[in-house]
């Protein structure tokens, strides 16, 4: 790695930090109702939908009644937007003439938008009609966001509040996300990343004169749809290219909520590798601070909501334990290079301009922001992706995987991540407290057989979904047709798509082919447990949290804000990831590696 | 009968012995159900002894010796668990079978009423009921539990405590209980049975150390619901590796798909085998440690809550202080000589045969060498203390010498006549202030002085309370004094709060809000009026020589009635956790040790370039899995003493506690086994068992 | 539980409506607006026009293989390279044969279009296709290896052609954000422009 490749690393993260606070500071308020500038300039509008909808504000709810509300939202939500892909070709706003999305299709995205997945099993521009594109996929970049950090909020107040069942309005929560976090500051980077040469339009795709005309080969099909043969060789015919069809739209606004909901759903089929959706360094910069801040602030917020801030600083710096060497890992695999072309690549004199493995990347970010995107969109559930993990070496590669098997606690995506890795704070704080003879506390909470099994399953869960349904992928003949990569690589593909799928992460190794019943029906179980099987235990936990009493801090009480607490929170997550998969990414990433430089 | 008050030997041959047997015994499944993590093991030994039988008839996944070899060790694996808790067992066994000897069936002789020369009857002790009146006299063994209704007896308890000196017990006040199976020395006993056959306090002791009635511990509850997640996701690991493995033997061309036995050792390397072996015997070994400590707690959940708790409230008297207070200095009045001050105080003290009086006796000797008199030459006349006077005093032909309150002497002397000096008021109120109790000393009309009695605070106990500070528990000291009295006692003891002029109430209220701040409170308590605060106390000591309310109202009796006994509950209480929860650290990070033995062992043949992570170099794959299965069962012998004698705890504060068994444990847990799986498969190699 | 879940239905729903109204229209019009009003070019997709004609967008790249062009990355967009309309990379795996080959393939084609840099060291972006298809860069080493071929098409001094790819370097944003890259399509512009193509 080079000084420059530091560099840019360690100013990324400085202008993360420098962030986190002022964020995590304004959140904090929208969750508490404290005042705030915008609550005053839009307190009418939150009213008002309050009224529209009949939401009794005043009105908190038990965990029972929050995730009753969360799920059938997202239930609810769902079958709204399954419906509007269903329909899409008798309803308004279908310029192309969009036919109707197939049920496995629309069922697995519509799963897939409401989790905050954004796993996009289909082409954009090729399946869906702008209205679908507009009132369907859109909104759920934001109400998937929001439903994360509502429930987050309600988490949090199960451990801030003592005695009480009470976590606080679902609706409330979801409107005031939405109002006064997710969508003015989309605004603002909709608007920064337009001044930078994001498309931002209504108007039908320019076309403009290639310079030089091109061509290629289309295959002779025959009236069934198969190629048409001669003596064994495909028949073909040459097309002349001379136009190029420049695919604008409303890009900006989506990217802007992508980015910073960590959906990661692009508005193109090369997400934020296409120069339309991420045109320079500079937007980069903007869209890798958008996906990661909400996470990392979020801690902030939550150490002002229980009254400590040290105990959010401290999950943060756990966070970036697990992230950072990660991203050194990334960038350092990439930028050695694929040994394979590398030898190919190498002059007479023996010289080699090394590189770095370029493929799936664009010149403009280089080794080091796409290894360091790759890295930061698995630690937290974004997904969005500017170059193709599926062309990483192998440990290039493992990195997002791996980022992904954590559980998306690095930070995870927004909302859920931070639930999560408390949720192995819990975890770490019952096995210290066990080793310093005390029956556990966090933060002045009691962890309890109840907690313990609410936990439990939290850490079950995912590694057991991802697993099982790995293991189905390899061995069906359905699964193996969707592998595009020969090897260890194949497995790799397959092990990352439901990795990501369960995460909710979204970013896939894209050589496999996603669009079949099989995987859109599987990919839909993966999205769907790995989104509320984990948020209501979650809630679960902070239900009965709540109404716990608070104990007192002594010096027979285990500090969670010390440097030893996120050594073993960390410790925890990364036991926990690594004796669950390594079997795994032996037999994926790791054996590849080890071919790979034996050549 | 003493002997189990000492430690027992960690590995006796009988115990030992039959705990081996015990092991082979609870191998059906009906026992083995009950520890989810052992019965999985269980079910793989199972499962591999049926391969190797397939393999014997020639149908094999793999060589029949290696299967063979493995599923040895797999049922050694779960032998080992049995035997340790089995060994646990046995020792609590031992404890209990030492205390049924003294509850021999004895004859009772059963009263009509409650009265000595009422009629008798005699009865065997099992038939006796609740409610029931016996005799006791000397000689005989006391038949049940119960309240003494007449009588003062000396009582040899040794039988229950272990300690040989006889104890008073008594008709009323706080000496009144006694337990079935004690013997009374001399005079006798009108006792009422407390208890019914098999309720008594002897039987739940019984019971407690033979883990029949063992319930599992909140904590250990929450321990086996994350351990038996582990084990859930190891299952699935292991068992998705089959697929894996076929699509990997697939795309690769070569190799072969990995065998159910190497499948089902990788489950059993993983899964949390040391600490679920283990679990239980160390649940016991706690209650053990606990009857060691001469402390009987009435159940687990007291145990493991004695390690939570965040305060502790001591009496002064007895915990603190040393039962009396003694005369340390002598402060005349203005124009008085001291010595003629210290001679009075002698001579009204020489008939106080209290501890109080005694030590006025001693002071005048030691610091004024005055030397006794005795009391017949002089012929004098003991006044001795009332409750309505409130002085005592002597009366040697004229001369009437009175010492008594300051209130008390103040009305004597004017109401003889004499005045009040205002620098003996000032003299009381200093050493009130210091925390003594002033006795002033009159002779006739005239005040001589004041005597400074001092609460004289234990050796050693300062230093307790620093150790219990350190702990996280705060120390609060109860006592009838007036608040400035116990100020300065409590500044000098160096506890952390005190609760002055205490009354049943006055406790129970602290107990209460300390629980509602969330605090889990620990008492120590022996009469009858702190019976309703020993219920709400989270962890309740009751003393032995308490009365019957007491003891049922606490959730553990110490034996030795030593109120400081509450430091060492708690400590052993934290023990009991942190034994478990290092043991799962250890557990858990073997783990990284192993997988880097089998894996690339069970993929040698599909993908050969994984011996890279084969960074132990073992021999061969072979030896590699069974040199990690044969780690895994020998790792769990290695900890049974680990397990019944707990982990080692010294007062510290939670971070560094944390932080050295987090090396210890944790790190220690990483490096161990690759060392001791390096080692068995240089053995292996060596003894040739292995290609 | 069955009425408050009827509630809750009820209430979903609405918020449904609500929000597609706010978050699906409002949000993105407003943004349009802003957009059309401060940033007019960019909102319209930074489109170069030359004498009246638009001959693509200065952000996306174009297929070149003519030698007297500067080539572009290979793009694995289908079914044509440099596909806007369909952008996308090759996800090839880094260990799979046929990626091996057709790597292979462009190094072959490279050399055989300038036989003088047969021996010099290939620059990994020219030969491996980005992960848009549509990357409008290459790096400097890369337009540098294909100076003297470009030159001696053109009959122009490589000097002159290294000016023009210095004209066209995006360098890196406040001097160290991200990789320089030499706009390939504004350099064949600039190069046509200098009208001397034969």
């Amino acid at each position: 790695m080079t000084t420059n490749q530091w560099t840019q690393i360690g100013f990324f993260f400085v202008l993360l930090l420098l962030l986190v606070k002022p964020l995590g500071w304004y959140m904090a308020r929208v969750y508490e109702h404290k005042p705030f500038f915008l609550g005053k300039w839009f307190g009418w509008l939150e009213r008002l939908v309050y009224k529209i909808c009949g939401v009794r504000p005043e009105e908190e709810m038990d965990w029972k009644g929050y995730a009753l509300a969360m799920l059938i939202f997202n239930v609810v939500g769902g079958l709204i937007l399954y419906a509007i892909e269903r329909l899409q070709n008798h309803l308004p706003l279908n310029p192309a003439g969009q036919s109707a999305v197939p049920p496995d299709l629309a069922m697995n995205t519509a799963i897939s938008f409401i989790t905050n997945t954004n796993w996009q099993n289909y082409g954009g521009e090729s399946t869906m009609s702008y209205f679908t594109q507009m009132a369907g996929l859109a909104v759920h970049n934001f109400l998937s966001a929001a439903s994360g950090m509502a429930t987050l909020a309600a988490f949090i107040r199960g451990f801030a509040r003592k005695e009480t069942k009470l976590l606080g309005n679902f609706w409330v929560d979801m409107t005031r996300t939405t109002l006064y976090i997710l969508m003015p500051i989309c605004v603002a980077i909709a608007l920064a990343l337009i001044s930078r040469g994001i498309p931002q339009t209504f108007s039908n795709y320019p076309s403009a004169t290639l310079v030089q005309p091109t061509s290629y080969d289309q295959p002779v099909t025959n009236a069934q749809g198969t190629p048409v043969t001669v003596d064994g060789k495909p028949q073909v015919t040459h097309v002349a290219v001379t136009e190029q069809s420049l695919a604008v739209g409303p890009v900006a606004s989506q990217i802007a909520i992508k980015q910073f909901g960590t959906n990661g759903g692009g508005f193109y089929n090369a997400n934020s590798a296409n120069p339309y959706e991420n045109p320079d360094p500079l937007t980069d910069l903007i869209e890798m601070l958008a996906l990661l801040v909400v996470g990392f602030a979020l801690c902030y917020t939550f150490g002002v909501m229980v009254g400590d801030k040290r105990q959010g600083w401290a999950v943060l710096f756990a966070m970036l334990l697990l992230l950072v060497p990660m991203v050194f890992l990334c960038v350092h695999s990439e930028q050695a290079g694929n040994p394979l072309l590398n030898h190919l690549t190498v002059g007479k004199e023996g010289a080699s301009l090394n590189d770095g493995n370029m493929e799936g990347k664009e010149v403009r970010f280089g080794i080091v922001n796409s290894g360091l995107w790759a890295t930061i969109t698995t630690g937290t559930s974004c997904g969005a992706v500017n170059s193709m993990h599926d062309s990483f070496t192998p440990l290039g590669g493992f990195v997002p995987l791996w980022m992904l098997m954590l559980g998306e606690v690095a930070p995870g995506g927004v909302g859920s991540g931070l639930y999560v890795m408390i949720i192995f704070a819990i975890v770490a704080v019952f096995v210290a407290g066990l080793m310093v003879g005390r029956t556990p506390e966090y933060l002045g909470k009691k962890i309890q057989s109840y907690e313990m099994k609410m936990a439990s399953l939290v850490i079950l869960i995912p590694p057991m979904a991802i697993l099982a349904l790995t293991a189905i992928g390899v061995v069906t003949d359905a699964g193996r047709a969707g592998v595009s990569n020969p090897g260890a690589h194949g497995f790799s593909e397959i092990l990352y798509a439901f990795t990501s799928q369960v995460a909710n992460n979204g970013s896939a190794f894209a050589g496999l082919n996603g669009n079949t019943p099989f995987y859109n029906l599987m990919g839909s179980v993966a999205m769907w447990f790995g989104r509320f099987w984990l948020a209501i235990p979650c809630l679960a936990i902070a239900g009965s949290l709540a109404r716990k009493k608070i104990v007192p801090q002594s010096s027979g009480t285990l500090p969670t804000h010390t440097v030893l607490f996120i050594i073993m929170l960390v410790s925890t997550v990364l036991i926990v990831g690594a004796l669950t998969f390594f079997p795994a990414l032996a037999l994926g990433p790791i054996v590849e590696h080890l071919k790979m430089i034996h050549f | 009968m003493a002997d189990h008050t000492k430690a027992r030997k960690l590995f006796e041959t009988e115990i030992t012995r039959k705990a081996v047997i015990e092991s082979f015994k609870k191998l059906t499944p009906g026992h083995m159900i009950k520890n989810p993590v052992m019965f999985t093991v269980y079910v793989g030994s199972i499962l591999t002894t049926g391969l190797w039988i397939q393999a014997l008839a020639g149908k094999g996944e793999a060589a029949p010796g290696f299967i063979f070899a493995v599923s040895l060790w797999l049922w050694f694996t779960v032998l080992f668990a049995n035997f340790a808790e089995a060994m646990a067992e046995g020792r609590g066994k031992a404890q209990a079978d030492t205390l049924r000897k003294s509850r021999q069936e004895v004859k009772a002789k059963k009263l009509a009423k409650p009265d000595k020369n009422a009629k008798a009857t005699e009865v065997l002790s099992g038939d006796l009921r609740k409610g029931d009146v016996v005799l006791v006299e000397a000689g005989d063994f006391i038949p049940a539990d119960g309240e003494v209704v007449v009588g003062v007896a000396m009582v040899d308890e040794s039988a229950i405590t272990g300690e040989s000196a006889p104890v008073v017990r008594e008709s009323g006040g706080d000496r009144s209980a006694v337990t079935g199976g004690t013997r009374v020395i001399s005079d006798w006993l009108v006792v009422q049975v407390s208890s019914n056959p098999g309720e008594s306090f002897l039987d739940r002791m019984i019971s407690m150390v033979e883990g029949a009635k063992r319930q599992k511990t909140p904590n250990e509850i929450a321990l086996n619901i994350l351990l038996a997640a582990l084990t859930i996701v190891f299952l699935v690991v292991c068992a998705t590796l089959l697929p894996f493995s076929i699509f990997s033997v697939f795309v690769s061309g070569s190799g072969q798909v990995v065998t159910v036995t190497v499948l089902v050792a990788l489950f059993v390397c993983l899964a949390p085998t040391t600490i679920g072996g283990l679990l239980s015997a160390i649940g016991i070994a706690g209650m053990d440690r606990m009857i060691q400590a001469n402390v009987i707690a009435m159940s687990g959940r007291a145990v493991e809550a004695a390690g939570d708790v965040d305060v502790l409230l001591l009496d002064k008297t007895g915990t603190i202080t040393l039962g009396n207070r003694q005369a340390t200095e002598l402060i005349p009045a203005s124009g008085v000589d001291v010595k003629d001050l210290a001679e009075a105080a002698q001579l009204s003290s020489l008939s106080d045969e209290t501890p109080e009086g005694r030590s006025i006796v001693v002071l005048a000797k030691e610091k004024y060498g005055l030397r006794g008199h005795d009391i017949q030459d002089l012929k004098a006349t003991f006044v001795p203390f009332t409750a309505q006077t409130r002085m005592s005093g002597v009366d040697i032909g004229k001369r009437a010498i009175r010492k008594g309150a300051a209130e008390a002497i103040e009305k004597y002397v004017k109401e003889e006549g004499g005045k009040y000096p205002e620098d003996v008021r000032t003299g009381v109120e200093a050493i009130s202030r210091r925390g003594g109790t002033p006795l002033v000393v009159a002779e006739g009309k005239k005040v001589l002085g004041v005597i400074h009695l001092k609460d004289i605070v234990k050796g050693g106990i300062q230093e307790r309370f620093a150790e219990l500070r350190r702990m996280g528990i705060k120390t609060v000291m109860i006592t009838g004094d007036n608040p400035l009295t116990a100020a300065a006692i409590a500044a000098e003891a160096g506890v952390d709060d005190f609760l002055a002029q205490a009354t049943p109430e006055a406790k129970l209220k602290l107990i209460r809000e300390s629980q509602a701040g969330g605090r889990l409170v620990a008492m120590a308590g022996d009469g009858t009026n702190d019976a309703p605060a020993l219920a709400q106390a989270d962890v309740a000591v009751a003393m032995n020589t308490g009365t019957q309310a007491a003891k049922e109202a606490g959730n553990m009796v110490d034996l030795d009635s030593n109120p400081t006994k509450l430091i060492e509950v708690v400590k052993i209480g934290k023990q009991l956790l942190m034994t478990r929860g290092s043991l799962t650290t250890f557990s858990i990070a073997n783990d990284v040790a192993k997988y880097f033995a089998i894996i690339p062992a069970a993929f040698a043949l599909t993908y050969p370039e994984l011996n890279a992570l084969n960074i132990m170099r073992l021999a061969t794959p072979q030896s590699a899995i069974l040199s990690a299965v044969i780690f895994n069962a020998v790792i769990i012998v290695f900890l049974v003493p680990l397990a019944l004698k707990g982990v080692q705890y010294r007062p510290a504060s939670a971070s560094r506690l944390l932080r050295d068994n987090f090396i210890i444990y944790g790190l220690g847990g990483i490096i161990v086994p690759f060392v001791g799986i390096k080692a068995i498969d240089l053995i292996l190699v060596a003894l040739g068992l292995v290609k | 539980m069955l009425k408050e879940t009827l509630i809750q239905l009820r209430l979903s729903f609405l918020f449904v409506i609500v929000f597609t109204v706010i978050t699906g229209l409002v949000y993105p019009g407003v943004v349009t607006l802003l957009g059309q009003v401060l940033f007019p070019r960019q909102s319209n997709g930074s489109l170069i026009v030359v004498d009246g004609k638009t001959v693509g967008s200065e952000l996306i790249g174009q297929p070149f293989d003519d030698a007297k062009y500067f080539w572009s990355r290979p793009s694995a967009t289908s079914p044509y390279a440099y596909n806007a309309a369909n952008s996308g990379g090759s996800n090839s795996g880094p260990t799979n044969p046929d990626f091996i080959k057709t790597v292979q393939g462009r190094i072959d084609a490279l050399k055989k279009a300038d036989p003088e840099m047969a021996d010099a060291p290939v620059p990994m972006d020219l030969v491996t296709a980005s992960g848009s298809g549509l990357d409008p860069h290459i790096s400097p080493a890369a337009a540098e290896y294909q100076v003297a071929r470009v030159a001696k098409a053109r009959g122009l001094d490589p000097a002159k052609v290294r000016e023009l790819v210095a004209q066209n370097t995006q360098g890196r944003w406040l001097g160290f954000i991200g990789d320089p890259g030499v706009n390939v399509l504004k350099l064949n512009l600039a190069l046509d422009a200098l009208g001397t193509s034969k």
